[in-house]
């Protein structure tokens, strides 16, 4: 199958900086994909290339399989979500969603028509007529949405559409997006620095860091299987153990990861199963978080590890400053390539 | 909010409203001057009080040619430089507002500039120009010499709006499938029109009342101004000025007034 997007050796560079380097990657038809990575590490770029925003220094773009590298953004089949919602002042809510037949020439009453079909979709059909300075965040959300759903594009380039949105508004939108790319069927490019965001909606994750991607999979497996230390810590949020404390652990020096909900903590020179990892140190802090408690142990040779418990489990003394010993076991670390 | 004295801080003290009284009256009075002797019956000096008050003055004004030939000048003179301002300034300002390049500040500074110079330095230059082109003094070369001011006019209102129109609206139009054109009609136009108009305006009612580069550029034509200027050695029939002055001053109010009203921060936008 013609993979919707195809990004083939894709650099972009600005002066000396590359903030763009060497991205190559395959988006496939009806995919909900998503960029993640820290502010700065090329994902926005990404979005901006594929949109037409901007253009590679080296490599090419394709879109279902035609190379559009050099075909500027109003002669593509993408549309974008901006983070800032980009919606026009000048006009009504139902005037912005049908901007884009008006600019191709569709009639007045058949855009219309269009506009408050694809409004009922996001659920505004009833604020056509307002002004986009008279909505709240979440509406303005939904009309830039609607806005670009209208021109059923191919794909949908989202840049970090929930942002600007408190908590709540965020997660009911995440469902909402979700059922709604299920719903239209249409190819959904997503960026984001949450990576819970990420997890819970992509169908894949590209994980980008200072211009590289690091790493390309499902959300289950960056969880459970990062490669880098970059992506355990940036997406699993995971005890990532290099050199000299991997070396009196494992007697290896190479690194792995730890997640820190599968880290015992036992009093110290408690024994521990056949077969399992530990190490000791002192308690530095002790955090709750309701149904688990976060504990920061500084070790012996110096890097602290994070574990996670859950309440009521037997655990060594909770005084600060007080000793305690790690455990896990071994089938529960990932090995990673250098950092 | 109070001082030790228990008086508001805030407020101006009698003193100070008399002072800020009295600086307006200075300013406003010649003016109400002007008006007043536009219906005097004395034609030689400006007697106080004057001794009569008549209309026959407008009848007067009304009827000689040389006055219109003066305002129909001026009034095409500022409209061919105000088009050529809105133009040119809008052009520059497009090239000036988002782009980086080097020598930007540079070309920024040039472009601003006539309107720092003063209007002699601009009128001689012009002028030593004009002669060594070989060009005649004439209709064109006034409106050359307008539009150098009115350009940095309408560049500099246009270029205040587009720096606060979010490059977001421009790739959103673009995106959902607009060309430049269209981006240009249907988003961008619509967002600096008040800023085009009142830039316009302006332009329009500095040209129209310019004299000084006016009097290196125009040869032997005679806008309103110039009009005014050689009036004041005539010893008779002083209240004409007057008249023409007075109605200067309600034409060139109405954009003025209207400049201003399109200028002010719309209501919606603050939310």
């Amino acid at each position: 199958m013609t993979p919707a997007i195809e990004l083939a050796g894709v650099s972009r560079l600005f002066g000396a900086v590359r903030a763009l380097d060497e991205v190559s990657l395959a988006v496939a038809p009806g995919e909900f994909f998503a960029l993640l990575g820290p502010s700065g590490s090329g994902k926005t770029t990404c979005l901006r290339l594929i949109a037409g925003f901007d253009r590679p220094t080296h490599g090419n773009v394709m879109l279902d399989g035609e190379n559009v590298t050099n075909i500027p953004p109003f002669d593509r089949s993408v549309n974008t979500v901006f983070q800032d919602y980009a919606l026009f002042p000048h006009m009504s809510v139902a005037e912005n969603v049908a901007y884009g037949p008006k600019v191709r020439g569709v009639s007045e009453t058949e855009r219309q028509r269009l506009a408050l079909e694809v409004l009922e979709l996001v659920r505004l059909a009833a604020l056509a007529d307002r002004s986009p300075a008279q909505l709240s965040g979440g509406q303005k959300q939904r009309v830039a949405l609607a806005r670009s759903l209208i021109n059923k594009p191919k794909v949908l380039l989202l840049d970090e559409p929930l942002g600007a949105l408190d908590l709540r508004l965020r997660e009911e939108m995440q469902i909402e997006l979700k059922a709604i790319q299920q719903q239209v069927g249409i190819t959904f490019v997503y960026v984001t620095h949450d990576q819970g965001e990420a997890l819970s909606m992509a169908d894949r994750v590209a994980v980008f860091r200072e211009g590289r991607m690091e790493q390309l999979d499902s959300p289950r497996a960056l969880y459970e299987r990062p490669r880098t230390a970059f992506v355990a810590r940036f997406v699993g949020s995971a005890n990532v153990v290099e050199g000299e404390l991997a070396r009196s652990i494992t007697g290896a020096p190479r690194a792995f990861a730890i997640r820190a909900e599968a880290i015992e903590v036992l009093a110290t020179g408690a024994p521990v199963p056949d077969g399992a990892l530990c190490c000791e140190g002192v308690l530095e802090d002790l955090h709750y978080h309701g149904a688990t408690s976060r504990w920061h142990v500084r070790t012996d040779a110096g890097p602290a590890i994070a574990a996670v418990r859950s309440e009521g489990l037997p655990t060594a003394a909770t005084a600060r400053g007080s000793r305690v010993r790690l455990a896990w076991s071994r089938e529960s670390i990932v090995l990673l390539t250098d950092t | 909010m109070r001082s030790r004295g228990g008086r508001d801080w805030n407020a101006a003290s009698f003193g100070q409203k008399l002072a800020a009284f009295a600086g307006l009256a200075f300013l406003h009075i010649p003016v109400w001057v002007i008006v007043l002797y536009a219906f005097t019956t004395e034609d030689r000096t400006y007697q106080f009080p004057p001794p009569g008050l008549t209309l026959r003055w407008f009848a007067v004004a009304f009827a000689r040619e040389d006055i219109w030939a003066a305002l129909r000048l001026s009034l095409s003179v500022a409209s061919v430089a105000t088009a050529m301002a809105i133009l040119l300034g809008t052009l520059a300002a497009f090239a000036l507002a988002h782009s980086r390049f080097r020598g930007r500040e540079a070309i920024t500074l040039l472009f601003v500039l006539p309107i720092a110079l003063p209007g002699i330095i601009t009128g001689i230059a012009l002028l030593s120009a004009f002669k060594l082109g070989g060009i005649q003094p004439g209709f064109w070369t006034i409106v050359t010499g307008h539009a150098t001011f009115c350009i940095v006019i309408v560049h500099n209102n246009v270029i205040a709006r587009l720096r606060r129109l979010p490059q977001s609206w421009v790739e959103a139009s673009m995106d959902l499938g607009a060309d430049g054109v269209q981006t240009f009609r249907y988003v961008i136009l619509p967002q600096i029109a008040t800023a085009l108009l009142a830039g316009g305006m302006l332009a329009f009612a500095l040209s129209f009342d310019e004299i000084i580069v006016t009097l290196f550029t125009a040869g032997h034509e005679q806008t309103l101004p110039i009009w005014f200027f050689n009036e004041l050695f005539r010893p008779r029939e002083r209240p004409i000025t007057n008249v023409v002055a007075v109605s200067v001053v309600l034409i060139t109010m109405v954009p003025i007034l209207l400049a201003y009203r399109l200028t002010r921060p719309r209501e919606f936008e603050s939310k």
